[in-house]
């Protein structure tokens, strides 16, 4: 199949890399696995979607501001935390500047659940799961109790008092859902496994999945002005309601 | 065109566009917004704030309670909690899977179901061997009395073991110490006395330390045997009182000295602080907390299909503030009026 | 040079109010949340500001 020529350079067909050819497969290529990947990839998320240079007016407040601020601590919490792996767990107990970057690893995590939770809030505050938006609003739960492990991983990766007893007494309750057995907290090879490979991948995933919801939807219109029971009953007279939207979370 | 006044060549009107489904693309005014400029500009920020924290405040960093700082600390506890894996009645040795064998009523539960007991013992501990014995052993290659000790102890009969073993628990409370020696009341207490003696001794100067950790291997990164051993004694846990752990002292969300802890835990932490969980259900309180985070994290999770729960933005007035410019724009351009900021 | 300009490594203190106890850290943390989110929600913002 692949010996087969399926056109020559100066054929009719579309340049390559136009980018009417790349959202659909060229005739005879329908049945190739690449090129329907590359169409179905490029039809949800076209360039101008993927990096949009402009917003709906009604982004306009510095609520928006609290996903990307999560975003950016995710990130100074890999780069501190590459430092920290080319050095060795021990290296921080044993250098200054070691001390320095776990310090830096350790408030971005604090960055990083502060600017997470306020996100959590406004989007709450937003009902930003309208719109067939639900699945960007469950991967952000996800990514919250995943970072939640990650992090928890990371206390008992420390090797000093703190990782021996938050171990000590975190395997009680592990032990008591019979997860104890498979997920040893007081193996810290294992844990510190998980938390520099395993669950920071899963966390970066999930923001990328995301990230790539958020885009494909947009940003979730405002709810109208007026709410409630009353305003559902009388489609058109109040203007800031959408016939149709009012009391139906989509 | 000014960056403030929406984009509105080809599009809907604001009115227009709000009547649309919340699924539709917004056809109404649009705004320049660099998203690239913002992230770099967050990135340098949140870097920059890291960096300032982690100079001004560091990070903690409390030393780890060795065996060693136990038995010289506290020998009273540590022969205390040592007689106690010999005779298989510490919380280790009690503990039911994934360390031991269920006995009957060990474990945990969820009214009826237990988890605990369907994991099976995945990670054995042997706290008799393990703790006492087997460290016993390597230290009496070097000392035959000690030797002699742990062969009349070997060769005892279960009962006799256990008398020996419930009279040094009796005995060692109210023991004192000089130097090296164990003063203990007169007793019956058999070889039982050398071999604690011996494993104090062992303990003291750090041996036990890495006799626990290195078996079975000699790399070892697995600390669950020392752990266990240490958190049976209440050297440990006294520390973690005075830095307000415990689970009786939201000790979840707390961390060592004055820094922040893990705030985002407080709801899971705050249930072993009130009844039932923290009287009735105590016994359990860790299966039952774990699951009722567990169905909270669902509810959580399956908010957009809940409702009245997912009704609930619309009555809370805090949207109305964030959108407040939209809707006076929408206000302005339904009375027509040309300010549309 | 590079150790704590403040230093937090003494014990820790915690206020009682109720079965709730809670350290001034995280205490300070929570209060600067809620601060951070009202004044996010409050103060305009520009689309015409610095950062466009």
């Amino acid at each position: 199949m692949s010996d087969t020529i399926v056109g020559h350079s100066g054929d009719v067909a579309t340049p390559p890399g136009d980018p009417v050819d790349d959202a659909r497969p060229a005739p005879g290529d329908e049945k190739m696995w690449t090129a329907r990947l590359r169409g179905a990839a490029v039809r949800a998320l076209p360039p101008s979607k993927l990096l949009p240079d402009r917003q709906p007016s009604y982004v306009a407040s510095w609520v928006y501001i609290f996903g990307i601020l999560s975003f950016a601590s995710f990130i100074v919490i890999l780069l501190s935390g590459v430092v920290l792996i080319l050095r060795g767990p021990s290296w921080w107990h044993e250098s200054q500047v070691g001390l320095f970057f776990n310090s830096i690893h350790l408030w971005s995590v604090e960055l990083f659940f502060f600017f997470m939770v306020l996100h959590l809030w406004g989007k709450f505050f937003m009902a930003a799961w309208r719109g067939k938006r639900a699945l960007t609003w469950m991967t952000g739960v996800v990514t919250f109790a995943i970072s939640i492990g990650a992090a928890f991983t990371g206390y008992l990766s420390q090797q000093n008092f703190d990782s021996q007893w938050i171990s000590t007494q975190a395997k009680d309750g592990l032990n008591s859902v019979g997860i104890g057995a498979l997920f040893n907290v007081l193996n810290f090879g294992q844990m510190l496994l998980w938390h520099v490979l395993l669950l920071p991948i899963a966390v970066g995933v999930l923001i990328g999945v995301h990230l790539l919801l958020v885009r494909r939807r947009g940003v979730v219109p405002p709810l109208p002005e007026r709410t409630g029971r009353h305003a559902s009953t009388r489609p058109g007279s109040d203007p800031g309601v959408a016939p149709g939207s009012e009391g139906i979370d989509r | 065109m000014s960056e403030s006044t929406p984009h509105m060549s080809g599009t809907r009107t604001l009115s227009e566009a709000v009547r649309l489904p919340d699924d539709s693309p917004w056809s109404g005014p649009k705004v320049r917004y660099d998203l690239v400029k913002e992230f770099v500009v967050a990135l340098v920020v949140i870097a920059l704030v890291a960096v300032a924290l982690a100079a001004i405040f560091s990070s903690p960093d409390e030393h780890p309670v060795t065996i060693r700082q136990w038995a010289q600390g506290d020998p009273g506890d540590f022969l205390a909690t040592s007689v106690t894996e010999l005779d298989g009645s510490s919380p280790t040795a009690t503990y039911g899977p994934p360390y031991n064998p269920w006995a009957s009523g060990e474990g945990q539960k969820i009214g009826p179901v237990g988890f605990q007991r369907w994991a099976g013992v995945h990670i054995p501990v042997n706290t008799p061997n393990d703790f006492v014995l087997a460290p016993l052993r390597v230290a009496a290659a070097s000392n035959p009395s000690l030797g002699a000790a742990l062969a009349q102890y070997s060769t005892a009969s279960g009962d006799q073991q256990q008398q020996w073993t419930t009279a040094y628990e009796k005995g060692v409370g109210h023991a004192s110490f000089h130097d090296t020696d164990v003063l203990l009341p007169p007793g019956r207490y058999g070889p039982v006395a050398p071999m604690m003696s011996g494993l104090l001794n062992m303990a003291r100067t750090g041996s036990l330390d890495a006799d626990l950790l290195a078996s079975p291997q000699f790399y070892g990164t697995d600390y669950t045997k020392p752990l266990l051993f240490i958190a049976d004694g209440s050297f440990l846990s006294a520390e973690a009182s005075t830095q307000h752990l415990q689970g009786d002292q939201w000790g979840m969300m707390n961390e060592t000295g004055n820094y922040p802890g893990q705030a985002w835990l407080w709801l899971y932490t705050m249930w072993y602080q009130v009844p039932p969980f923290s009287t009735s259900w105590s016994a359990n309180a860790d299966a039952l907390v774990w699951t009722l985070m567990m169905l909270l994290t669902l509810v959580l999770l399956l908010v957009p299909f809940i409702p009245g729960l997912r009704s609930l933005p619309r009555y809370v007035p805090v949207y109305r503030l964030i959108w407040r410019a939209h809707y006076r724009r929408l206000a302005a351009e339904r009375h027509g009026s040309p300010d549309l900021e | 040079m590079l150790g704590a300009l403040v230093n937090l490594n003494h014990t820790g203190h915690y206020l009682h109010w109720g079965f709730i106890q809670i350290s001034v850290a995280n205490l300070v943390v929570i209060l600067l949340m809620v601060v951070v989110f009202v004044a996010a929600v409050a103060i305009p913002f520009r689309t015409g500001g610095k950062h466009r």
